[in-house]
């Protein structure tokens, strides 16, 4: 490709396409490279990673990444050898292989950004591939004899008689344009056993007619081997789409019957599946064994998914969003028209309702993503910061099959490298230290994820040495986050790692330290309308728990009423409603009530009263209250009027035109069109204190001007405006 | 005192002539009270009757609340209140005119659009000094037409101090 025929920006273009891809194949090598350190690779993980390494290379090859070329050409040649077993897979190698795809990674970032990197960056890795390589060209013989009884599918084969196979490969033009080479697929039969090749050039036009780029030999091969016939489709991996392939055996064995040989593909499944390499259990791995190479295949195959920008499923999830509000405004005014006027109109009307919806879960379902995209790119983080710490970690994650939409896995990344990056630093103690502790040297940070009703649950947890509540009580004092005659429970002291400004180590360090603290990750988790939670016995290990809604677009809400206004409570907060008696509610000393319900106490929070809405039921015998709880696990009694009912609502943001409101977390639609805000419950909890001081003192809500009822635009309050915003920051 | 060439490329920058000194520029004018006032005709979107508002708490008086535009939540300002007049009694008959300012989109509470004005830049006169009581700040030229003043705003003044936005930068 030259630039007489492709402007710069094509040029530009593939070049984004093409690290786009390597971004995602170096993404499944790590996956599957990691995996190799606890176990051995079967040969399908090793084509995977091959493959990927492969395709590196080849783009790296068009545009001219000379250095990713040469590096990713020794490390795919190692891979080579190590698929058809000239090495054995043993930890050393693991190891290596692991190094190697840290490298290629830095690499390809190197060239994607342009930076330069020194020039010997990756030699000593490079140099440790080709000693492999020398050691194994060295004394095949012996490593091969290693290797047949551990390593892959071939290998397990030994006793196998030898077969005879016919194979017919007709290839097309397109093998040809995809740089593809007969000649090397030919070789690589040869080494399965004895070969026998024909070559058919019928089909050769005189000189004049030929056209140089087509293909007009086919081949028809002999092969003796001890070799199964998934090992010799697997010769022709890279190019069954360009030709026409047929194996068979010329024996009269035709137990192989179930292959379809037009799917060479297929050929792979049952003959590994016969292992006894094959690990019995892998943490990393849900699906059964089978169904996880299925999808491996399957994946290779690279039709199973198609690319699309962001921006138009965005698209295409806000029109869905507006379609359902319609609908629902529709539903509406044919319910207000009167039932017996449109019978028909409303059944059809209820089938448009059920599609809606479908159609609302499907389009969600597009953006839905595994949290494995965010979870493998710690593996590579884990190395690195505990190689530079001199430390020794062991990251186990689970659950990286939990679904989650695509922007919260985007919003995840950054928090969960900073919450890795500090449980290594500040967590997991130096090997010494452990040792002296009774623990194991190698520490051990286990990350995962789980669905939780309508929110996914991510656990964080380490081994190390957990929280030092008296030096972080010191800290807090000393920077006067806290004062020093604070009687804090060891909840509230763990909580204090949140505060804004707060780093325990004792020594900023290169690691983290860099400013941003906790309080950051805290603030990004809230962004998502999640909370975050911390567990930490002293000497043992510190847990973080996440727990984030599966997607930022919609809600189930509770649609209650409170004087003109209509409001909606995420239902995941709510625990219960019930209308509390009137000996059941009770005036607390310095203001405020609380309603006793199963011999507890909670708070009562009056809607009306925080947003100085008039008309609003002050009874709570005579209206209702909503018990819910908070991310920190207190309990909340809101006042209101009525619950109107429940309902998905599609979460619009105040913030595109305004700026937060306290106490409002969004706003969304309601069937009338009218805008109906979201409530949120931890701002709702903050708030409230001062805000009852301030109704305590008599500014109720009926001293507003009677202009506008039914538009209930609020009397200005001059009381604490200012005093808001900032009781709601503290409250997070 | 500022010439109105110098507020012309302040706040009405959009619109655009080809002549040096006559650039010819369109407001849409309204009224508000007795006074007729007038926005830069590329800052307007949409012109739309009065519906019914849903009130964000603990606000600026003179904000009305948010309406749903299309599927999208813009707040609505009262003008009549923001000049301190008091708030409006607004009605079916009166208009809200939905604007863009600073990237984002905000409905004006109005008594009744008026007109479309195309003038000549030089016809814009300055803002004379005021008492310091009568807040003249968003006011960015005047006009006159036929026998009626009419007092250009710079909306960006204002709405560039977003209620409570210091306060939120720290809870963002």
């Amino acid at each position: 490709m030259s630039d007489s025929s492709f402007g710069a920006n094509e040029l530009d273009r593939f070049r984004a396409t093409f690290f786009e891809e390597c971004a995602e194949l170096i993404a499944d090598m790590e996956s599957r490279l990691s995996c190799m350190l606890t176990e051995t690779a079967d040969s399908e993980e090793l084509n995977a990673i091959f493959r990927a390494v492969h395709s590196i290379k080849a783009g790296a090859g068009a545009f001219g990444l000379k250095r990713l070329v040469t590096f990713s050409h020794t490390f795919e040649a190692l891979l080579d050898w190590l698929r058809d077993g000239r090495i054995a897979q043993d930890e050393r190698v693991a190891t290596i292989l692991v190094k190697a795809g840290d490298i290629l990674a830095a690499l390809v970032e190197a060239a994607q950004q342009g930076k330069e990197i020194a020039a010997d960056f990756e030699t000593e890795i490079a140099n440790e591939l080709h000693g492999l390589l020398e050691e194994a060209s060295g004394g095949t013989s012996t490593h091969r004899a290693k290797a047949e009884p551990k390593s892959t599918s071939e290998s397990v084969t030994p006793a196998k008689a030898t077969v005879d196979y016919r194979i017919s490969f007709s290839p097309h033009a397109e093998l040809f344009r995809h740089a593809n080479e007969p000649l090397l697929l030919i070789k690589e039969l040869e080494r399965f056993g004895t070969l026998h090749t024909f070559c058919d050039t019928s089909k050769l036009p005189s000189l004049a007619a030929m056209e140089p780029e087509d293909a007009y030999f086919s081949w028809t091969f002999e092969l003796s081997t001890n070799r199964s016939k998934a090992d010799i489709a697997e010769v022709f991996e890279f190019v069954d789409q360009d030709c026409i392939l047929d194996i068979s055996e010329s024996a009269e064995e035709e137990a192989f019957g179930l292959f379809d040989d037009d799917e060479p593909k297929a050929l792979n499944e049952p003959a590994p599946d016969s292992s006894p390499a094959v690990a019995p259990t892998i943490e990393h791995k849900p699906a059964a064994e089978p169904a996880q190479k299925a999808q491996s295949g399957a994946k290779s195959n690279a039709n199973a998914t198609i690319r699309v920008d962001l921006a138009r499923i965005d698209r295409l999830v806000n029109m869905v969003g507006e379609l359902v509000i319609t609908q629902a405004m529709l539903a509406q005014q044919i319910i207000d028209q009167g039932k017996d006027q449109g019978q028909q109109a409303i059944q059809g009307h209820e089938d448009l309702a059920v599609l809606t919806r479908e159609l609302q879960e499907c389009v969600m379902a597009i953006r839905m993503q595994p949290v494995k995209s965010v979870f493998q790119r710690m593996p590579r983080l884990v190395r690195e910061v505990a190689g530079k710490l001199n430390k020794q970690v062991n990251l186990v994650t689970h659950g990286e099959q939990t679904e989650v939409d695509k922007t919260v896995i985007e919003e995840l990344a950054d928090p969960l490298t900073h919450m890795i990056r500090n449980s290594i630093d500040h967590g997991i103690e130096t090997p010494d230290v452990r040792i002296a502790a009774g623990k194991p040297a190698e520490g051990k940070i286990v990350l995962s994820a789980a669905h939780v009703g309508s929110n996914i649950l991510i656990h964080i947890s380490d081994d190390g040495a957990g929280i030092n509540r008296e030096r972080l009580l010191k800290k807090a004092i000393e920077k006067g986050i806290v004062t020093p005659n604070a009687n804090l429970s060891d909840e509230e002291i763990d909580e204090l790692i949140f505060a804004p400004g707060f780093s325990t180590a004792a020594a900023v360090t290169d690691v983290s330290g860099r400013g941003v603290g906790m309080d950051v990750v805290r603030r990004n988790i809230v962004g998502l309308g999640g909370r975050i939670q911390v567990q930490s016995t002293f000497g043992k290990g510190t847990r973080f728990t996440l727990i984030i809604p599966l997607t930022l677009a919609v809600l189930d809400g509770m649609i209650v009423a409170s004087g003109s206004e209509k409001y909606i409570l995420p239902l995941t907060s709510i625990i219960e409603s019930f209308r509390p008696d009137k000996s059941q509610v009770r005036e607390i000393t310095g203001g405020g009530q609380v309603a006793s319900i199963r011999g507890e106490y909670v708070r009562l929070v009056y809607l009306c009263k925080i947003f100085d809405v008039p008309g609003a039921v002050l009874e709570p015998w005579k209206g209702l209250v909503v018990l819910v709880e908070t991310a920190s696990g207190n309990k909340l009694g809101i006042v209101v009027d009525e619950l109107i009912g429940q309902q998905q609502v599609v979460i619009k943001s105040l913030l595109d035109n305004f700026t937060p409101v306290p106490g409002i977390s969004g706003a969304t639609i309601l069937g009338n069109g009218r805008v109906a805000l979201i409530l949120d419950i931890e701002q709702l909890a903050g708030m409230t204190e001062r805000r009852r001081h301030a109704t305590i003192d008599g500014r109720l809500s009926g001293s507003k001007p009677a202009l506008l009822d039914d538009q209930a635009s609020q009397p200005h309050s001059d009381v604490d405006d200012g005093a808001l915003p900032r009781l709601a920051v503290g409250s997070r | 005192m500022r010439s109105a060439q110098d507020m012309m490329s302040g706040s009405q920058g959009n619109a655009q002539g080809h002549e040096h000194s006559t650039k010819t520029v369109q407001f849409i004018s309204f009224r508000v009270g007795e006074q007729e006032f007038a926005i830069d005709i590329m800052a307007v979107r949409e012109i739309k009757g009065w519906t019914d508002t849903t009130t964000l708490p603990n606000q600026e008086e003179y904000l009305l609340g948010v309406l749903n535009l299309r599927g999208t939540i813009v707040p609505i300002y009262d003008l009549r209140c923001r000049f301190g007049l008091g708030l409006t009694v607004a009605t079916r008959s009166h208009v809200v005119i939905i604007v863009s300012v600073l990237d984002r989109t905000i409905g004006l509470l109005v008594d009744a659009v008026s007109d479309i004005l195309t003038v000549n830049s030089n016809e814009i006169r300055p803002v004379p000094e005021m008492e310091k009581s009568v807040s003249n700040e968003f006011l960015s030229g005047l006009i006159t037409i036929g026998e009626t003043m009419v007092v250009l705003l710079s909306l960006e003044t204002l709405f560039a101090q977003r209620p409570s936005e210091d306060a939120s930068a720290v809870a963002a």
